[in-house]
């Protein structure tokens, strides 16, 4: 995780092509500029960088489960808890699910948990652009291929195009 | 008043937080209702999720960008909940 850099998942560990899920790990840096404001003498990661988390594995997920078709962008979020803080240093193991594939935006339920103890979870909405529309899809697959998106899909026996 | 019209004027009653009694067949969503494009899309979840069906807002979107369709002919609720019918006849 670089947190100044919105880069908040390390891994994507597995995708279920079939259920439409997606499992990610991350561990929280030690040290990060986040932490010199948030809050000093007790750093924590601030709840919207984990909504930004359960995003952005929804926002993977999203990309697996429409080929890449289109670009995902955070929409709403809805009933979303944080549930215990997160300190440096942390594993955490994130999970999304796909609720709903609809046209031109997607929703899912995502969580995070650390240690088997809940972190917080939200139902997140997505908006989906057409890449032709939006000009980062070499950016995202470049992204996703780091992460081992589109490895984690041909273990699911997806194909890669 | 059909039972499309009643589930979904429900529906935007509570999605968007519109007096349920204001809800006509022909009150249009966005020039009657005010319903902007954030909220359409909850509505549309909803209708989705009640309905089973996936309703075509991006081919939608697209006919009225390209001045095809009137957005009457998708916005107006009475036609909304035509298409909704249609939507779920196809599925069956």
């Amino acid at each position: 995780m670089l947190l100044e850099y919105f880069q908040m998942i390390d891994r994507v560990e597995s995708v279920d092509a079939e259920r439409k899920t997606l499992r990610a790990r991350s561990v929280v840096p030690s040290k990060s500029p986040v932490f010199e404001g948030h809050f000093p003498g007790m750093p924590l990661v601030p709840g919207v960088l984990l909504i930004e988390t359960m995003a952005q594995a929804s926002g993977f997920l999203v990309l697996a489960a429409t080929d890449f078709a289109a670009m995902p962008f955070l929409m709403s979020v809805d009933g979303a808890k944080m549930r215990t803080f997160v300190e440096p240093d942390a594993v955490l193991d994130i999970e999304a699910a796909l609720e709903h594939d609809g046209s031109g935006f997607a929703v899912t339920k995502a969580k995070i948990s650390s240690g088997g103890k809940k972190v917080c979870d939200a139902q997140l909405k997505l908006r989906t652009m057409p890449f032709d529309q939006v000009p980062l899809g070499e950016i995202v697959r470049r992204r996703a291929e780091e992460l081992g998106l589109f490895e984690a899909i041909a273990a699911a026996g997806g194909e890669r195009n | 008043m059909t039972a499309t019209f009643d589930k979904v004027a429900d529906i935007i009653a509570e999605t968007s937080e519109i007096d349920r009694e204001t809800i006509k067949p022909e009150s249009h969503t966005i020039d009657d209702l005010g319903i902007d494009s954030l909220d359409f899309l909850d509505i549309v979840f909803a209708i989705d999720k009640e309905f089973g069906i996936k309703i075509p807002l991006e081919q939608w979107t697209q006919d009225v960008n390209e001045g095809k369709v009137a957005t009457e002919e998708y916005f107006v609720l009475a036609n909304l909940c035509s298409k909704i019918d249609q939507l779920r006849a196809a599925k069956a």
